[in-house]
């Protein structure tokens, strides 16, 4: 068969056959919006050894060229994990206003 | 050019799997199934059949093995009963919601409990909400023909549902009838490969059934609700294609006999309707105008099939092989409900009588069916149905 | 060996997904697509992942997702299989990805069938040691002390043993796993996909929601796991049992951080009386015994 064209219905006739959902970043929304405290890197301390990427359950720590990596905040749902897994320590929780 | 086999209704299923070039079969053994499996195992092995066969390790697994194998892209079958179909139940749902047009073998056999191995609908008209496309074979050839049919209007891109093609256990599934079966070349000429509706694609990465909200739910199922009475149409087209090619057809939604001047119509399923057929011959014979509608697909329901009929006789009775605990038989309930007025001032419906008879197996003979024709005969002369629902043959 | 900077950049779970934060399961899905890439057909049946999805028309998974009913993750995947083998389709690997519900309660006889039919797919179970998408009830999997809501004083008995129970089935590759170690995790998946027939990989996936910790702590709380013993990474590949470098340096008995540890950095156990925790000690210490046993075979 050919290529099935999906795309998000906006009336009834947009429907696929059956329910086939599209992947997108943000299927639930913005989930920057649930956190509290947010990592912050200092990259003078940063050796970009990568445990923070490989550990980050969201994904939202993309690697630069460099392998510097870099915070997708309107994404981050500020867990922590990267802070307590960093070996130099140089990410630092902060609180948001 | 065709070719006879004489062989058991179960068997003939398997031929007919075959026949659909089959790719994947999941399935679960149970009896009176047992000889489906078997049959489909021998021809797998010989390499008559080029087919995976995946022998699992229940019902549940065997409807679910086939939704994967679907989805997948590949045309299924499987077989089962009773409580085997019972025990498919929820995939049974998930199979018409996802639009996979697998085609299932039903060898109807009683609900336990008690155990009873003997034969009536209890097991497929506990699943006539499941979206499933319902047909009733009243012999072996058409066993045959109706899974090939099956698969035509079911993978058709205006139905994509699946379907079951129901058979009655032991007095189709072991008794051998002699049937024609077309030549290879004209069976994949009428059915062509599978071209599936959705498929599971590296290529095009989606995800199928997550979540869905009351926003957009009830437009899927009116979705399934349309595909439904797109399948009445093509269900008439595709058998009379099949007739046209084959020399066989089966009446589409209802098969007709001697309906037209008929003051009476018995309507029933399945064997029944083969054995009314002798009745109907016998009361002629006595000068009574009776007729015969055998239903042979029960979903969708061919209402506006029964309104015709209505249109032109005093009286329906309904002969129902499984009763709807708390009310009445499926047939009985379906047909007054077709018939059932829309619009003041319409003139009377025929009367309907719902007569239940052949539960657990037992035997229903063209006598017994004469004999249920001639009470209602009474009923219709004195215009009124005297006994609601009449449980036929019953011990004291 | 591969290297954390050799593993491929591209994400295909998707991030703004539905995952709780600190999820053990996410860290553990994004872990499988590095190891295994995108020729993955995944089956999922009712469990986390479900709701991880998102609703539709969205979903956060990159690959083709096959969502089943809560039993029947085993059985679809080997028709998938099936499907893929008629078409003639070798290069992509059927995942089947199930919570510990589906796997060791009302998945258990569909997953069975599958590795006793030798069915050639990874089965992998995330466990959460609950009915995480149904909010917490005690699973068979759910250890013994657990707090869940259906065992609110503390599970009476000990978790079943499903790696082992699949090791009974004879199938080619049987392993542990945890997100806590993640080359580890990767090394078996890449392994688990060069083998043909069944697949079992188990991975102990900590859950901030149901073990009621602070979501930063996932990695730790699945590193005490390690280093208590609790949980063995482990593999038995051909019937031959082989520790993994975390847990084999723990053959001896003073090289194991004391239960406690773990125990107490949980919520779900905040209730457990010093009996309870010698008890666990003691399971703990018997289930070495037996790896003691077997490793030296």
């Amino acid at each position: 068969m050919e290529k099935l064209e999906v795309k998000i219905p906006k009336s009834r006739k947009d429907l696929p056959i059956t329910p086939l959902s599209i992947p997108v970043i943000g299927s639930i929304g913005k989930t920057g919006d649930w956190r509290t405290f947010k990592p912050v890197i200092d990259y003078s301390k940063c050796t970009r050894c990568l445990w923070c990427w490989i550990y980050c359950p969201e994904g939202v720590i993309t690697r630069e060229e460099d392998d510097t990596p870099r915070i997708d905040y309107e994404y981050c749902k500020g867990c922590g994990i990267c802070a307590e897994v960093c070996p130099l320590k140089a990410i630092e929780m902060v609180r948001e206003k | 050019m065709v070719h006879t086999i004489i062989d058991t209704a179960n068997h003939i299923a398997a031929y007919a799997a075959k026949a659909a070039r089959v790719k994947v079969v999941a399935a679960y053994p149970i009896t009176p199934q047992t000889t489906v499996v078997e049959k489909i195992a021998e021809f797998v092995e010989s390499g008559e059949m080029d087919a995976e066969y995946i022998r699992v390790e229940s019902e549940h697994s065997a409807m679910a093995a086939c939704v994967g194998a679907e989805a997948a892209g590949v045309r299924t079958f499987t077989a089962t009963s009773a409580h085997g179909l019972a025990l498919m139940h929820e995939v049974l749902h998930w199979a018409a919601g996802s639009r996979l047009p697998i085609v299932m073998s039903v060898i109807n056999r009683a609900m336990g409990a008690p155990w009873s191995i003997w034969p009536d609908f209890s097991d497929s008209l506990s699943q006539r909400d499941t979206g499933w496309i319902q047909f009733y074979c009243s012999d072996n050839q058409e066993v045959f023909d109706t899974i090939i049919q099956a698969y035509k209007v079911c993978e058709d891109k205006r139905v994509l549902l699946p379907a079951m093609v129901c058979s009655e256990g032991f007095i189709l599934s072991h008794t051998f009838m002699p049937v024609i079966v077309p030549e290879q070349e004209e069976i994949d000429d009428f059915l062509p490969p599978y071209d599936p509706g959705w498929i599971l694609d590296i290529e095009n990465p989606l995800s199928h059934a997550n979540l869905v909200s009351p926003e957009w739910y009830m437009e899927f199922r009116y979705m399934i609700q349309q595909a439904m009475e797109n399948a009445k149409n093509l269900i008439v087209e595709v058998d009379r294609e099949y007739g046209r090619r084959f020399g066989f057809e089966h009446g589409g939604l209802i098969e007709k006999y001697q309906c037209e001047d008929a003051d009476l119509i018995l309507v029933t399923m399945g064997t029944m309707g083969s054995e009314a057929k002798i009745s109907v011959n016998n009361l002629r014979k006595e000068d009574l105008k009776v007729g015969l509608a055998r239903v042979r697909v029960f979903r969708p329901f061919p209402k506006e099939e029964i309104r015709k009929l209505a249109e032109n006789t005093q009286m329906l009775t309904t002969i129902d092989r499984h009763v709807s605990f708390g009310f009445e038989g499926f047939l009985a309930t379906e047909v007054k409900a077709s018939l059932y007025s829309r619009e003041k001032g319409m003139a009377d419906p025929p009367l309907v009588a719902g007569f239940l008879a052949g539960l657990g197996g037992r035997d229903v003979t063209y006598r017994d069916i004469e004999e249920i024709a001639k009470k209602s005969w009474k009923w219709m002369e004195e215009g009124k149905v005297k006994e609601e629902i009449v449980w036929w043959n019953l011990r004291e | 060996m591969v290297s954390l900077k050799e593993l491929p950049k591209e994400e295909y779970l998707l991030k703004g997904n539905a995952a709780c934060a600190g999820c053990g399961a996410a860290i553990s899905l994004r872990l499988l697509f590095k190891a295994l890439g995108n020729k993955v057909i995944l089956i999922v049946p009712a469990c986390c992942t479900t709701v991880i999805q998102g609703p539709y028309p969205y979903t956060s998974v990159k690959v083709p997702l096959l969502n089943i009913v809560f039993e029947a993750t085993g059985a679809a995947a080997s028709g998938v299989v099936a499907a893929l083998k008629k078409r003639g389709i070798d290069d992509v690997t059927v995942v089947g990805w199930a919570g510990d519900g589906g796997t060791a309660d009302i998945g258990i006889q569909a997953l069975s069938g599958a590795a006793e039919r030798g069915t050639n797919f990874i089965y992998i179970c995330y466990d959460n040691e609950a009915y995480g998408n149904t909010g917490m009830q005690r699973s068979g999997a759910t250890p013994f002390g657990a707090w869940t809501t259906t065992t609110p004083t503390g599970k009476r008995e000990h978790k079943k043993d499903v790696p082992m129970i699949m090791a009974a089935h004879g199938i080619p590759y049987v392993a542990t796993a945890i997100p806590s170690y993640p080359m580890d995790l990767i090394r078996k998946l890449r392994k688990a996909k060069e083998m043909r027939g069944t697949k079992y990989i188990h991975i102990l996936s900590p859950c901030p929601t149901g073990w009621r910790y602070p979501g930063s702590k996932t990695i730790e709380i699945g590193k005490l796991a390690v280093e208590t013993g609790l949980w063995a990474l482990y593999e038995i590949e051909n019937g031959v049992f082989k520790l993994s470098p975390p847990s084999a340096r723990l053959l001896d008995k003073e090289k194991r951080k004391p239960v406690e540890l773990y125990l107490k950095a949980q919520g779900r156990f905040r209730h457990l009386t010093d009996e309870d925790i010698a008890e666990i000690q003691r399971w703990v210490d018997a289930a070495w015994e037996k790896y003691k046993k077997l490793q030296s075979n």
